[in-house]
């Protein structure tokens, strides 16, 4: 595919890198400083209490927002200020999977998989058939091609997401929540999956989980996100050992400590529980 | 904040709203691609909405044509002029009340859905999750429902028209009793082909075109809740009826 060409010529630069990242909804800052950066190859998590931000990053690497300073790089290529028309190109590359899956409702979970094949290959209907299925028996679903979204549970459809996010081996992945509601055995399921296709095809994986069990169990690197900044980075073993106060209350569930529990609207002192 | 700005915004908003509806009709058109795929959807969604909309137009047009016919009867009678009726129809018809009724009923019946149906489909991040596919959505989504609306309300207001005149039939031959020979000659060479005929078709064009950008537009900015959906759904009535209306009135007098 035609941005193929973006990788770097140094293999040490980041695939993402983000820098000095300020994003605000109204007068609320979200995000207030954020740096990060992902290396080719490697699955990142983002962990952090709900309503941080995490969603917000995704959609800020995937260009679908623009800061409101800073930027954000994609091997080299300034996203946070393309044009339309050049992220819609650019996307190719990039899969997502997003926070609530967004199955198309009115196609069949084969045509839900099929979608992004149809759209960007040439593929005869044979292989298109087989691509989509093996992606489905991957998630473990095989013989639910014909069902409509609405006919199945909450973790068979983010199941069906996941294998439509992942259908055209895409260069970066990004998932948010992507083993949220699932069971144990579809949980190492895709968690298997996720590290072998990175690992296979050299991807680079953006993970959002709020599970530290997982997390140390798939992701290479971690970054902790609490009142719009990183609070702690590290490999996830670092990090559970690590006696900064934000980044142990959230490894280890504290209910105190300096991350507020309650979302506190916007100009209550956020020391408020100190 | 101050008076004068929401006294602005009043004027300004309405333009603004109707610039950017434009800008969307151009993004529309510049995703024709008249491919295999494309032409395909385009027919799939011409059936989904129109072809869906032509039972309540047929039934529609009968009883206008009957109701027509009475009232021109009625009318005509004073002067001994009954057997006038079929040209009277016709022209009423063909001209005005086709594409006007039809049009009317078209936005009810499909442009309601369309609306309802794409802001759906925004609320529940489905044509985000397109974007992210780097699918277009207003190629994808928008523009084979337009293209649906602009074939299809020609079509159906010719139907209607069709139905009308046998509603008319029935009316003044089966339950009046008039000659069908007159009516039949008076209707053929009254009633022009190219002016009254064409001329409705054309607006009927136009018609079309308003409906379903006006659907496809308000589903797509509709604000991605139940209620927002649900506003977007009613503007959508609301704005093409009157739109309808007053693109008549000037078609009418520059055409005719
Ligand atoms: N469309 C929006 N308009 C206004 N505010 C928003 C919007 N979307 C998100 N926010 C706010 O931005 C903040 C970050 O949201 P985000 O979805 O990124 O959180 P998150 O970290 O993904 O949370 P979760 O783990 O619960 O998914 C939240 O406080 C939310 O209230
Ligand atoms: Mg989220």
């Amino acid at each position: 595919m035609a941005t193929r060409d973006g990788t770097s010529p140094n293999p040490d630069t980041p695939v993402v890198r983000i820098r000095d990242l300020v994003f605000r909804r109204g007068d609320r800052t979200i995000l207030d400083g954020v740096n990060i950066d992902i290396p080719k190859g490697g699955i990142v998590a983002f962990m952090g209490p709900s309503g941080v931000g995490k969603t917000t990053i995704l959609r800020l690497i995937s260009g679908q927002l623009r800061p409101d300073s800073g930027t954000v790089e994609i091997n080299g290529h300034l996203i946070s200020s393309m044009s339309d028309r050049e992220l819609h190109h650019f996307r190719r590359n990039i899969g997502v999977l997003l926070q609530d899956g967004a199955l198309f409702t009115d196609l069949t979970v084969f045509e839900n998989i099929a979608t992004p094949v149809r759209e960007h290959t040439d593929l005869p209907e044979a292989l298109v058939r087989r691509l989509v299925m093996s992606k489905l028996n991957a998630v473990g679903l095989g013989g639910i091609e014909y069902r409509m979204p609405h006919e199945l549970s909450g973790g068979m459809a983010r199941r069906v997401a996941f294998a439509r996010a992942v259908v055209l081996d895409p260069d970066i992945m990004l998932y948010d929540e992507p083993m949220t509601g699932l069971d144990p055995i579809a949980v190492s399921t895709i968690r298997t999956l996720m590290r072998e296709t990175n690992d296979a095809l050299g991807q680079t994986s953006v993970v959002v989980s709020h599970n530290v069990t997982q997390v140390r169990q798939f992701a290479d690197y971690c970054y902790i996100i609490a009142s719009g900044r990183i609070a702690g980075e590290g490999n996830p073993e670092e990090l559970a050992a690590s006696i900064e106060p934000r980044v142990d209350q959230f490894m280890n569930g504290k209910v105190e400590g300096p991350i507020p529990f309650h979302y506190e609207p916007p100009g209550a002192p956020w020391g408020l529980l100190d | 904040m101050a008076l004068p700005a929401t006294r602005l915004d009043r004027l300004t908003g309405p333009i603004t709203e109707a610039g950017r509806c434009l800008q969307f009709l151009f993004r529309m058109l510049a995703g024709i691609r008249l491919s295999g795929p494309q032409i395909l959807t385009v027919l799939q969604q011409t059936y989904l909405i129109g072809a869906r909309s032509l039972v309540i137009i047929m039934i529609c047009g009968f009883f206008v044509g009957m109701v027509l016919s009475l009232q021109a009867i009625n009318a005509l009678e004073q002067f001994g002029a009954s057997d006038q009726v079929s040209l009277l129809v016709g022209k009423s018809l063909f001209r005005e009340l086709g594409p006007v009724l039809t049009a009317l009923l078209f936005a009810g019946r499909a442009g309601t859905s369309v609306t309802a149906e794409i802001g759906l489909m925004k609320a529940t991040n489905q044509l985000e999750a397109m974007e992210l596919m780097a699918i277009d959505p207003v190629q994808r989504i928008a523009l084979p429902r337009f293209a649906a609306g602009v074939i299809s309300v020609p079509l159906l207001t010719a139907m209607f028209s069709a139905m009308a005149i046998l509603g008319s039939v029935v009316f003044a031959i089966g339950v009046i009793g008039l000659d069908a020979g007159i009516f039949w000659s008076k209707l053929q060479t009254g009633v022009y082909f190219e002016k009254d005929f064409l001329g409705g078709i054309w607006k009927s064009v136009v018609f079309g075109g308003t409906i379903s950008l006006i659907a496809v537009y308000f589903g797509y900015s509709a604000r991605p809740t139940g209620a927002g959906v649900g506003t977007a759904t009613t503007n959508t009535v609301v704005l093409s009826s009157v739109l309808i209306l007053i693109f008549d009135f000037i078609m009418t007098s520059f055409l005719t």
